[in-house]
């Protein structure tokens, strides 16, 4: 089982502390690969808040490939962090890791929000298929504050080859999961978290619903909905087409994914909607057995289950910093001073929603809606 | 030398020619004649032979010649009282000695044409080779890496839906603190939440009334009594007049076909009715005889059905292959959807049904422009029809299971695959595997499938297969009493059996779909289009229906 360690807080902390408690829930071999996604950030990129981060991953020709196309549509670096890498055995080193940070295209500056955002994102698809072939090219995410990093290996040891237990690079939610190694070809666009406009999520378990909702997600007509490398990056986009296409409130991703029965639509107060809803979205149905952890670009956290809860997952912490973990000594290792009959350990009704800055936990129940 | 005419049988068929061969045992037989009673066709029929006997009664052999005339059993050679092997005589024989035997050196083709009469029978396509669906294994099995579910203790809801479904980007609903709401005075398609094996299109007339009466009250006793929403489509024929005002309609889909039997009576009883019909389907083409209308012969136009259908006793009743008002589907198809949905207020799912072809994709497509057409229905070629001629049953006609695959994926290309529902017929269930090949056309993007030789094969015990066994529906001369209307034949079908038959198919169906559905991990939707869930041993199969390669 794929371990998640999610952790927001209203203070900068390093992805270690998520990488330690992901070194907790270790359970036998575990080397399919890390991925971290970093958002609020501090130390230098806290002056660049409204610059996009292009994080990713090139080869020699690859980086050169990347610069003249960045440059040939107009953006201009602005700053460039790399990882202080550490060679260590196990993990072979790529030539270029990085997080750029660029100033929008001049004709784009002062365009509105919304078409910045698609810029980014067609740029990030656009140079992702620039080196799908030879994988010169790898990019994570190219957006604002958020920066992606991504390798295969096992999480403590790829902790140590960016260095990340000495660098500087801290921020107020970082969400990290160590992949199990259930799949054989190892891609690094398959390991989770992923990240499309603002919004991530990740995911254990295998999605069985998999092809029918790739199917759907494929054709909205939105190019953002590509990839699909690993069966849980639909748990993402479809966050996103529920928020950003469909502007419904957070609430209602859990009434998609997993949608009530209908003899308990009847008791919701809206359930004029909700059996709409049932029937427009049954094939973004998942089946589980999966918990999904999540955060919207406003910040807020959350975590929920599949409708047959046949995963673990646990919220606990300290009001300004709580955690989000696949299994609860993750969330001893992360935030041992805690209250721990506060924990939650969602059911498959609830949805636990962590405020933007931790400074709540709210359990939302989708029987009272 | 014999006399010339002793010798000529020329133009006299030799047993040899024909599909079934009575085997007759002369021990066995007391001579009772109910085999050559019961027989549909007058196949066999008692006659005398002289046979010479040597016999011996003295101590000592002391041979002695006598001749005797004795009674038997005789099939006849006459082509139009052939065999059909349906074994009814077997059925009823006390000793055990009359059955029918297939015969695969016949060629009955070749002189089923007397008259010039091309041959016509009811049944399904003759061809008992294994088809694309009974080929399809469900290969991605959950085990170790995800928890497989368990068939009999998680909760599976096996439902689907029919009718036009909104797109997400279309639905009338806004924001309010955070809860969504309805927009006021916007049209939401009517949308019915069935189980997703139908009873399909038979009409009362082609059936007996005990074998329709035994469907319907199955069809109640699923709906009111399992908590399965069962639906059934009337066929072409209205619908008992009692039924069109019962709250029982609503399990009821109401064909309309090109000769409107029976829709005067219908559209009277809609200021009766107390219920909404489930849906309306409009009949453009039939899967077992693709290209021809109905026909009802004039011995089964009884007085019921007379009555049901506004039409006189003892007609033909023929509908035409084609509706006479259709001469476009941009136009006159949307009129009649749209009409049919007047009628009841656009509060009842309206879609066409087609036989499975070539050019389904654009039908397809043409409808998925309509918003007001609820479904598409489509019928494979190895589909049921009460009579046909023999030639559109096995030549004519599209297999249903990349058809119904080509459709579904090119409504994936426009994003609309949940907007209109597939519903697959033809085929399914003709090796018995019903819940298997309801299981594999969901998954190959069907939102329902429909059943009817199955039906009648499992509740009434058809003798009917694809060896040409029996297939008399179309002469009013059903021997199990499920396509006639005579009375006499009737009576040996019970309604309350077939009733009690038909749920217990969709019991056992049930459990059979959730032994397929519970290892793939699937138990809250139907796995419409989880085509990476199947896989065959052939590679062109696999290809065409994108799908794995499996050996």
């Amino acid at each position: 089982m794929c371990r998640l360690a999610a952790i927001t807080s209203n203070e900068y902390f390093s992805p270690m502390e998520n990488i330690v408690a992901l070194e907790t829930m270790k359970e036998g071999h575990d080397g399919s690969g890390m991925g971290l996604v970093l958002k609020d950030l501090n130390g230098e990129f806290r002056e660049l808040k409204d610059y996009p981060i292009l994080s990713g991953i090139c080869s020699k020709d690859g980086y050169r490939k990347l610069e003249d196309y960045m440059q040939s549509l107009g953006f201009k670096e602005k700053h460039m962090w790399s990882p202080a890498i550490r060679p260590v055995k196990g993990i072979e080193k790529r030539d270029y890791y990085f997080a750029k940070v660029y100033q929008y295209p001049e004709e784009y500056l002062d365009k509105p929000w919304a078409e910045k955002e698609d810029l980014l994102m067609k740029t990030r698809i656009a140079l992702r298929k620039l080196g799908e072939e030879d994988e010169s090219i790898v990019v994570f995410s190219f957006y604002p504050d958020i920066i992606t990093i991504k390798e295969v290996g096992d999480p403590l040891t790829l902790g140590e080859f960016f260095g990340l237990d000495k660098s500087n690079l801290k921020a107020k939610i970082i969400f990290a999961q160590g992949r199990q190694n259930t799949n054989y070809a190892i891609n690094l666009y398959a390991c989770h978290p992923f990240f499309i406009q603002g919004y991530c999520t990740m995911t254990n378990g295998e999605n069985t619903a998999f092809v029918p909702i790739r199917e759907f997600l494929m054709s909205r007509g939105f190019p953002g909905y590509i990839g699909y490398n690993s069966d849980s990056e639909v748990f993402t986009h479809i966050l996103h087409y529920t928020r950003r296409q469909l502007g419904f409130p957070l609430t209602y991703y859990k009434d998609i994914i997993t949608p009530l029965k209908d003899t308990e639509i009847e008791k919701r107060p809206d359930r004029d909607a909700l059996r709409l809803l049932k029937a427009s979205l049954r094939m973004l149905t998942i089946d589980g057995p999966n918990c999904v952890i999540g955060f919207t670009p406003d910040g807020t956290c959350f975590m929920v289950q599949d409708s047959k809860k046949l995963r673990p997952g646990v919220v606990g912490g300290v009001k300004g910093k709580y955690a989000l973990m696949s299994e609860e000594c993750g969330l001893d290792r992360a935030i041992p001073d805690r209250d721990r009959s506060k924990d939650v350990f969602p059911m498959k009704y609830d949805m636990v929603i962590v405020s933007p800055g931790a400074k709540e936990v709210k359990v939302w129940n989708q029987l009272h809606g | 030398m014999e006399p010339a005419t002793w010798l000529d049988h020329n133009h006299q068929l030799s047993l040899k020619e024909f599909p079934y061969i009575i085997r007759w045992r002369d021990d066995r037989c007391k001579r009772c004649g109910r085999c050559t009673a019961v027989c549909p066709v007058k196949a066999i029929e008692p006659g005398i032979q002289a046979q010479r006997i040597v016999y011996s009664e003295a101590p000592t052999p002391t041979p002695m010649v006598t001749k005797r005339i004795v009674h038997v059993v005789r099939q006849v050679t006459d082509i139009n009282r052939y065999c059909t092997g349906c074994g009814t005589c077997t059925l009823v024989c006390p000793n055990e000695a009359i059955e029918p035997e297939y015969n695969p050196q016949h060629k009955f083709l070749h002189f089923k044409n007397k008259g010039g009469d091309a041959y016509k029978r009811g049944g399904r396509r003759n061809d008992p080779g294994t088809s694309t669906l009974d080929r399809l294994k469900f290969t991605r099995i959950s085990m170790l890496t995800d928890p497989a579910l368990d068939a009999g203790r998680h909760e599976f809801r096996i439902r689907t839906l029919l009718g036009r479904i909104l797109p997400p980007e279309k639905l009338p609903l806004k924001d309010e603190n955070g809860k969504l709401t309805l927009k006021n005075d916007t049209f939401i398609p009517p949308v019915r939440e069935i189980y997703p094996i139908m009873i399909g299109s038979m009409s009362v007339g082609a059936l007996s009334p005990p074998m329709w009466e035994g469907l319907a009250m199955g069809v109640a006793y699923l709906n009111e009594v399992m908590g399965m929403p069962v639906v059934m489509c009337t066929g072409e024929g209205g619908v008992p007049p009692r039924l069109l005002k019962s709250r029982f309609l609503k399990y009821f889909i109401i064909q309309i076909a090109s000769g409107y039997f029976g829709w005067d009576e219908i559209i009277h009883a809609l200021p009766h009715m107390v219920e909404d019909p489930c849906a309306i389907e409009i009949k453009y083409g039939q899967g077992a005889k693709p290209g021809d209308g109905g026909l009802l012969m004039a011995y089964k136009v009884l007085k019921l059905i007379a009555n049901i259908r506004g039409v006189p006793m003892y007609v033909d009743l023929a509908s035409p292959p084609t509706h006479q008002t259709k001469y476009s589907i941009e136009e006159a198809v949307a009129k009649m959807i749209q009409s049919m949905s007047m009628a009841w207020g656009f509060r009842v799912p309206v879609y066409p049904k087609i036989s499975g072809t070539k050019t389904a994709r654009a039908v397809l497509n043409n409808l998925a422009r309509n918003p007001y057409a609820a479904a598409l229905s489509i019928d494979g070629e190895d589909g049921g029809t009460g009579a046909a001629y023999n030639v559109s049953m096995d030549k004519m006609g599209h297999p249903i299971a990349s058809n119904i695959r080509e459709c579904y994926l090119d409504l994936v290309k426009q994003g609309k695959q949940n907007e209109l529902p597939l519903i697959a017929a033809g085929g399914i269930g003709k090796k018995g595997n019903l819940a298997a090949n309801a299981a594999a056309l969901f998954m190959l993007g069907a939102s329902a499938v429909s059943i009817g030789k199955y039906i009648m094969q499992a509740a009434a015990d058809c003798f009917g297969d694809e060896m040409n066994r029996c297939n008399l529906c179309n002469t009013g001369r059903c021997p199990r009493g499920i396509t006639t209307q005579d009375p006499k034949l009737y009576r040996r079908l019970d309604a309350d059996k077939v009733a009690e038959r038909v749920v217990e198919v969709f019991k056992a169906a049930d459990t059979e779909l959730k032994k397929i559905f519970a290892p793939m991990g699937r138990s809250t939707e139907l796995p419409i289009g989880m085509s990476d869930g199947l896989s065959v041993d052939d590679k062109a199969i696999a290809e065409r229906l994108q799908i794995s390669y499996a050996c």
